[in-house]
C-alpha cells in the first residue's frame, strides 16, 4: 500500500486488515508533538502535513553502516491530548501501539482517517523494513526529532479504521 | 581486603548495557519460544515469530532489541571486604553507561529534570541500588528498562488481613489496565512487604530472576504458578491482539514486614525484559 495513503484507499481499510506500507512516514512523539501544536498555522514547516502518516517512535541511533538503529512504535496513548488537532491540520494516518482515547476514535472518524498498530517491541526486526531515515525538523530534541522514514513492505495492522471501528473492544 | 579499580566498574557497566540492550535474555528468549509452538491463534503466533525473529537480529546485527533503551538501573551488590579504589562508585557507573550507550549505539532518553526536562545526551545518571554483602566481590547487574511498561507498573497499600485472593485480583487488574499497550506478553515482577520503598525495589528485583525459576518459598511459588495461569487466561495476547501468551513469567519476591500494613508493588515488564550481570 503506497504513502501518502489516497482516501479512497484509507476509507476502504478495516480494523483488523494487516497491511504492508511503502513510502514516507514522519516520526513524532511527545515532545514534537507539544512543538508540532504550537508551530502549526504559525511557523512554516519544512513538509506538507496534510495527507501524512505519523510514526509514534524514537529511533536508536544508526550504527556505522546502516540507515537506522531500532525503531519500533511507542505507546500511542501519549499521544492523545494531541491527535485531534493534528488530524485537524490534515494528517491521515497513524502508527502506533496500543489504546487510543474515545476522543481519538471519534477524530479518526470525522477526519476519515486510519490508526495502525505495528508490532510492538520489534524495534530491530522493523528497522529492517526501512530504507531511509533523515531528521527534518526539531533536530535539537534527538531521538524525538521529526525523522522522515522510507519504509519498505512495513507489516502493520488496522488499529481503528475510517469509520471508527476500534480492533480492542 | 580486596582492592578492586573504579575503572573496572565502569569498563563492566559499559559492557553490560550494551550486552543487556542487544542480547535477549536466554529465560526470556526460550519462553518467547515455548510461547510461539504452544499458541493457537494464527495473528499471535505470527506476532510472536516476528518477536523470535527480532531477538536474533538484534544479536547478529548488533541492533538494540527495542528501540527504548531505557533508564539504565544498576544493581551493585558490594562484597563488604572490598575496598574501591582509583575513583568515585557512582561516577564511575555513571561513566560506563555513558560509554556503553554511546559505543553500543543505544538511545539517550534520559532528562534532568523531570519538569524542565532537558535530555542529558548519555542517557546518565543511571538508578543505582546499592547494597553491602558478606563477601570480596562485586557483583553488577545492568538492567535498562523501557518506559512504555513502567508506565503501567502500579503500588498499592493493603490491609494486613487482605491476604493472597486481594493481591492476586490488584496484579490482574493491573496487567488488565496495561493491556495492549505495554508490549505483552509480559513478564511481571511483584514485590510484597517491606514498605512503600522496599516493595519496588523488590519488585524490580524480582524481573531479574530467570522466569522459569520459582521462588524457594512453598507458597509464594505457588502464587505465582496461580498467577501467571490467571493472567494467561485473559487473552490480551501478543500485541494486545488476543491469545494465549499474555504473560511470559510472573515473579514474586517477599520481606518482611509491619503488622499494620501489607505494601505491594507490580512492576509490569515487556517482553524484551532485559538485564546483564557480571561477578568481579
Amino acid at each position: 500500500m503506497e504513502l501518502p495513503l489516497r482516501p479512497e484507499i484509507v476509507q476502504s481499510l478495516k480494523a483488523g486488515d494487516e497491511v504492508l506500507l511503502n513510502g514516507y512516514v514522519y516520526t513524532a512523539r511527545d515532545q514534537t508533538h507539544l512543538r508540532l501544536i504550537k508551530d502549526i498555522g504559525k511557523k512554516k514547516l519544512p513538509f506538507d502535513l496534510h495527507g501524512q502518516t505519523i510514526y509514534y517512535t524514537g529511533p536508536t541511533p544508526a550504527p556505522r553502516g546502516k540507515k537506522i538503529g531500532s525503531c519500533g512504535p511507542t505507546t500511542s496513548g501519549r499521544m492523545d491530548a494531541f491527535t485531534p488537532a493534528l488530524l485537524k491540520a490534515g494528517i491521515k494516518g497513524m502508527i502506533g501501539k496500543g489504546r487510543r482515547s474515545e476522543e481519538v476514535r471519534q477524530a479518526i472518524k470525522r477526519h476519515k482517517a486510519v490508526y495502525f498498530l505495528a508490532i510492538a517491541g520489534a524495534g530491530a526486526y522493523l528497522s529492517k523494513k526501512i530504507a531511509e531515515a533523515k531528521p527534518v525538523l526539531y533536530k535539537d530534541l534527538g531521538a524525538e526529532a521529526v525523522y522522515r522514514l522510507k519504509v519498505r513492505d512495513f507489516p502493520v495492522v488496522v488499529g481503528i479504521d475510517s469509520k471508527g471501528r476500534s480492533i480492542y473492544k | 581486603m580486596r582492592k578492586i579499580n573504579a575503572e573496572k566498574i565502569r569498563e563492566a557497566v559499559a559492557r553490560l548495557a550494551i550486552e543487556a540492550n542487544l542480547i535477549l535474555r536466554k529465560d526470556v528468549l526460550r519462553a518467547l519460544k515455548r510461547a510461539y509452538s504452544k499458541e493457537r491463534s494464527r495473528r499471535a503466533k505470527k506476532v510472536l515469530k516476528a518477536l523470535v525473529e527480532n531477538a536474533a537480529i538484534a544479536s547478529s546485527e548488533g541492533i538494540p532489541i527495542c528501540q527504548d533503551t531505557g533508564i539504565a538501573t544498576v544493581f551493585l551488590d558490594i562484597g563488604q571486604d572490598v575496598a574501591i579504589t582509583g575513583g568515585d562508585l557512582n561516577k564511575a557507573v555513571n561513566k560506563g553507561i555513558a560509554e556503553g550507550y554511546k559505543r553500543g549505539f543505544l538511545r539517550k532518553s534520559v532528562v534532568s529534570d523531570p519538569l524542565s526536562r532537558v535530555n542529558t545526551r548519555d542517557n546518565t545518571p543511571a538508578v543505582i541500588h546499592t547494597k553491602i554483602v558478606p563477601g570480596g566481590k562485586i557483583k553488577i547487574t545492568v538492567a535498562p528498562k523501557g518506559f512504555g511498561s513502567e508506565n503501567k507498573s502500579v503500588t498499592g497499600m493493603f490491609k494486613p488481613t487482605d491476604g493472597a485472593d486481594k493481591i492476586g485480583r490488584f496484579i490482574l487488574e493491573a496487567v488488565k489496565k496495561a493491556g495492549p499497550d505495554a508490549c505483552p506478553p509480559y513478564i511481571v515482577g511483584v514485590g510484597i512487604g517491606g514498605t512503600l520503598d522496599k516493595a519496588c525495589i523488590l519488585a524490580k528485583e524480582a524481573l531479574l530472576r530467570p522466569i522459569d525459576k520459582r521462588n524457594p518459598r512453598h507458597h509464594i511459588a505457588g502464587l505465582e504458578r496461580a498467577l501467571l495461569k490467571k493472567i494467561n487466561g485473559l487473552n490480551i495476547g501478543p500485541m494486545g491482539l488476543g491469545g494465549r501468551a499474555t504473560c511470559l513469567g510472573l515473579n514474586i519476591e517477599v520481606y518482611p514486614t509491619h503488622i499494620a500494613g501489607l505494601p505491594v508493588c507490580v512492576s509490569i515488564s515487556c517482553h524484551a525484559t532485559r538485564s546483564a550481570a557480571v561477578t568481579l
